[in-house]
């Protein structure tokens, strides 16, 4: 720009320099809609994880896999009158698999078929496609077994993918962890928010939030060595490994997340109404229990509600103290949850094979649930700051 | 005229007894603003002439500030804000749609209510839109930013720091910083958002100082709810009422003979 | 005018010390407390075992050594390709979260409308991936940068190669994963921060006739860089400790060589102590070494939570300054 004099030769000018609306900057649009187009990468990315995962896991889902061991042959004249798709399906291969393979490699497939199936195998299960519906979450009784039960076993020539094992030893594990955690978690939250001398409180919260800085690893392995033998020590139980342990430091996990979401929605309680209940002449505890807490009750909810959501997906603590998948009642047994069959399990899977797919389901449910879980509890609080705002 | 008690205090205060009768450089018709669906201005029409002190006085909520932010467009960073009629400076409606906003507001300055300093040093300070602008030559940013300082009447007093921090500065100084900033790019009008509002009575005097000194240089519109203020400044005053613009005339006029009951109630110090 | 006889004495205050013994009080205190001090003893215990088992073993020596000559025996092994490892992963993450993580923060405070559709989504696409399990960030590294894109570059790259050479396990991958899932940490403190800047500054900016931009590159985001600081420091400390991410998409339990290239795969500090915790053939004697690398992975990552709430710290206290 000019800087003349002012008015007098600028007047000339007059107001033309208006006259230019954005056009004016290009460059700047540009960029300005190159920071809305980037600003939708987290959408994107929910977006993608989704699809990725679920995507794995769709030939599960729609029940297009076999993990029959021996499946049924057809002789090579039968085979070859199929229709495609059917042959396709017979062979188990990808449609793009399908078209590039030549007639004589299809042939070569088909013998194959026919070879493998001659190496009779004698048990029963052999036929059995276990990536079904009612094998993945129903009882089944596998020969040499007395009873229909729940199995999750992805090894041997017979694979058992019963998920319930996991769902349960997932569930337990964390309910395990909560229980632990919650009142914990809670009783700090109401101390530092309600009841610490400030001064005190300036380190306590710091303190309790350095916990969440602990590598879920470095929680892994402190569990395994030193918390194991010492639990053993107390309790006398034979598992060494157990969903009892496990529990324990998933807990120590859970408690910061649970800490710092109660202290929050317990300091945004205003102040005046604990005033109001101490000029009334009621005690420090009373004014907390009977006023802050109930005040502050969603928000405490959500914690927990929260922290359930990271004790199931939390991988690495499961993983290092966790080992058989068993159904069982007693918190001394042993239990594998979701995370940590994944964790162990996708290294030795076969690509795009069905345990390879069915890990992928698992990843796919874990990732629903902790998004409905994660969708309430930020619900809940959002509403619960509104409240306490005045705004709703 | 001087025989009503209202009118003989007026008259001490009125400092120009003639108003200019320079151009008339923004044309306002028909303006009404919408928050939502809230009608914040209604059917405002007003003529401000170049090189005067025009005072936009009025009740808070009245709408002179909300007026003054459609003047150089500060209002469009508002959410959901809608506006009709037209508002035209220089013979070009702002409001068309081949304004360009950023060149708008280089030509309309403007200074807050609350003094906003940027957090770096005073020369920085007025040196930043410098730049933005394209002066890049050391000796011209220097003597721009004395000039522009010594037209706030800050020269004197920060000569000696002007690479320390803005924000040492006191609530009256930011503000002339402020001024000064508003200044340095030379624009045709300057909007003053009660820029004394916040400010002890010495420093307001040195502020009202500084408005009629630079009238010879820009045109100044100064929204205030100090009448004492606007009588002492200005030329022109609109008093608004509920988003009305109720009268407009000279100074003199409004605050000795005002045409509405309103108006001499308000001036009077009767409600408001 | 009647007057109303005044029969109302006062009861005398019996007294203003405390009456009696509160015992809810005191319990409720007392239980609060105890919970309180029971996470900050275990807190210590955890931290106090690993120190003192581990700083024997840490040296000079081990923090400088290889794992070439054998990863499990403590006479020779060190960590210095899983400290590169892990520091690679980290500072390229970095550079791939930082700018979008910002440019989405600015965004939404800056640009868009406060109560519009788009800011709505953005915000619960953030809030769910800050909860999406770290195992399933680990699958999705997996079927998405590595088997999709990274297939596919293969394709298009290296037609002839007979071996993958972007489709397996690398520390892009791993660094891409672990960027989308920091990705909300950098977001929601640059928004905190630039929520923080007084709204004058950009008002007093634009009216000068500054663009949106200039506004936002010379005014904005100068004032908000402790912020921006924190969230990466923020970010960098959560990933340095994660191992389920890179399960899949880089990292490997042996690969002595320190990673060159940004498609070889890395030995990474957080993995090493879960293969030296499950995988030692002789655990008593792996014991110095394991207790050793856990303290060199605490370091790092409590040198970085600690440097971020020193940043904020000092933020909150020029803000303060400011107001």
């Amino acid at each position: 720009m000019s800087f003349k004099t002012p008015n007098t030769a600028r007047r000339t000018e007059g107001w033309m320099g208006l006259k230019r609306g954005h056009r004016a900057r290009p460059l700047e649009w540009m960029i300005e809609q190159l920071i809305q187009f980037v600003s939708y990468s987290a959408i994107i990315m929910v977006f993608l994880i989704f699809v990725f995962v679920t995507r794995e896991a769709l030939p599960i889902l729609l029940g297009q896999m076999d993990s029959a061991a021996v499946r049924p042959s057809l002789s090579m004249d039968e085979a070859m009158k199929l229709p495609e798709a059917d042959l396709r399906k017979y062979l188990n291969m990808t449609q793009s698999e399908f078209a590039k393979a030549d007639a004589e490699s299809i042939k070569m497939l088909v013998e194959l078929r026919i070879e493998s199936s001659a190496t009779e195998t004698t048990d029963k299960d052999a036929k059995l496609n276990t990536t079904q519906w009612s094998h993945l979450l129903g009882p089944y009784q596998w020969s040499g077994y007395t009873q229909p039960e729940y199995i999750w076993q992805p090894v041997g020539t017979i694979h058992k993918y019963n998920i319930v094992p996991l769902l349960v030893g997932s569930l337990k594990v964390s309910f395990i962890a909560l229980a632990f955690a919650l009142p914990l978690a809670l009783g700090a939250a109401i101390y530092v928010s309600q009841l610490a001398n400030p001064r005190i409180k300036e380190w306590l919260k710091p303190a309790i939030e350095l916990l969440a800085g602990l590598p879920s690893v470095v929680l892994g392995f402190f569990a395994m060595l030193v918390m194991a033998t010492f639990l053993q020590n107390v309790f006398g139980y034979t598992t060494r490994l157990n969903a009892f342990l496990a529990g324990i430091a998933l807990g120590l996990a859970v408690i910061p997340l649970v800490f710092s979401i109660a202290e929050d929605a317990l300091t945004s309680v205003p102040r005046s109404y604990t005033q109001a209940a101490l000029a009334l002449g009621s005690s420090r505890w009373q004014a907390a229990y009977q006023i802050v807490l109930p005040a502050a009750l969603p928000g405490v909810f959500a914690a927990a509600v929260l922290g359930f959501g990271r004790a199931l997906g939390e991988t690495m603590i499961v993983l290092m103290t966790s080992s058989a998948s068993i159904i069982s009642w007693n918190i001394f047994d042993s239990a594998r949850p979701i995370t940590a069959s994944i964790a162990a399990e996708l290294a030795e899977a076969v690509f795009g094979g069905h345990h390879y797919r069915i890990l992928f389901m698992l990843g796919a449910l874990l990732f629903t649930v902790t998004f409905l879980l994660n969708l309430i509890g930020d619900v809940v609080v959002h509403r619960l700051k509104r409240r306490l705002e005045g705004k709703a | 005229m001087s025989d009503t008690p209202t009118a003989r205090m007026a008259d001490d205060l009125v400092s120009s007894s003639v108003a200019p009768q320079t151009q008339e450089i923004i044309h306002i018709n028909d303006l009404s603003l919408y928050y939502g669906a809230a009608r914040a201005l209604v059917d405002i029409s007003l003529k401000i002439r170049e090189n005067v002190v025009t005072a936009f006085i009025g009740p808070s909520g009245c709408g002179k500030s909300t007026l003054l932010r459609c003047l150089n467009r500060m209002n469009d960073l508002i959410d959901n804000v809608r506006i009709d009629g037209s508002c035209e400076i220089g013979g070009h409606n702002i409001y068309g749609s081949e304004v360009d906003v950023i060149e708008l507001r280089k030509r309309v300055g403007m200074v807050f209510q609350k003094s906003n300093p940027f957090p770096k040093s005073i020369y920085e300070n007025i040196a930043f839109a410098l730049r933005l602008h394209g002066m890049t030559k050391k000796s011209d940013l220097d003597a721009t930013v004395e000039r522009s300082l010594r037209q706030a009447a800050l020269w004197e007093e920060v000569k000696d720091r002007l690479h320390s921090s803005g924000l040492g500065l006191s609530g009256g100084q930011q503000q002339r910083l402020c001024i000064a900033r508003a200044v340095a790019i030379q624009p045709e009008i300057l909007l003053m958002d009660e820029p004394a509002s916040a400010l002890d009575p010495l420093a307001t005097a040195k502020i009202e100082e500084l408005v009629l000194d630079l009238k010879k240089d820009y045109t100044i519109v100064i929204v205030t709810h100090n009448m004492q203020q606007a009588a002492r400044v200005s030329d022109y005053t609109a008093f608004f009422y509920l988003g009305k613009l109720v009268e407009f005339n000279t100074t003199r006029k409004v605050f000795t003979n005002p045409s509405h009951k309103q108006t001499e109630d308000y001036v009077t110090g009767r409600f408001g | 005018m009647q007057t109303i006889p005044n029969t109302h004495t006062p009861e005398p205050v019996a007294h203003f010390h405390r009456s009696r013994f509160d015992a809810w009080s005191f319990l409720f205190t007392g239980v609060t407390g105890a919970c309180t001090y029971l996470i900050i003893a275990i807190l210590l215990l955890i931290l106090g075992n690993i120190v003192l088992n581990g700083y024997s073993h840490f040296s000079w020596r081990f923090l400088t050594g290889g794992a070439d000559r054998g990863m499990y025996d403590p006479e020779t092994a060190g960590v210095l390709p899983m400290i590169v490892g892990t520091a690679s992963r980290i500072i390229l993450m970095t550079i791939f979260v930082i700018p979008v993580g910002v440019i989405t923060a600015l965004y939404m405070t800056e640009y868009a409308h406060s109560t519009s559709l788009g800011i709505r989504i953005i915000r619960g696409a953030v809030a769910n991936l800050a909860g999406v399990p770290s195992i399933v960030f680990g699958l999705f590294g997996w079927g998405f940068f590595l088997n999709f894109i990274g297939t596919h570059m293969d394709q298009l790259l290296h037609p002839e190669a007979a071996k993958a050479v972007w489709g397996k396990p690398a520390l892009i991958w791993a660094s891409l994963t672990l960027a989308v899932m920091t990705l909300p940490v950098v977001i929601v403190a640059t928004e905190e921060a630039l929520k923080s800047i007084p709204h004058g500054l950009r008002e007093a900016s634009l009216a000068l006739g500054a663009t949106k931009l200039q506004t936002v590159l010379r005014i904005v985001l100068p004032q908000a860089m402790p912020g921006i600081l924190t969230g990466g420091i923020l970010a960098i400390s959560r990933a340095a400790g994660e191992v389920a991410p890179i399960l899949f998409t880089g990292a490997v339990s042996f690969y002595p060589d320190l990673p060159k290239a940004l498609t070889d795969p890395f030995m990474d500090l957080g993995y090493h102590v879960f293969i030296l915790s499950t995988q030692s053939p002789n655990i008593e004697q792996t014991r110095p070494l394991l207790y050793a690398t856990v303290m060199a992975l605490l370091l790092l990552t409590f040198l970085l939570n600690v440097m971020a709430i020193l940043v904020r710290a000092q933020m909150r206290r020029k803000l303060r300054a400011l107001q």
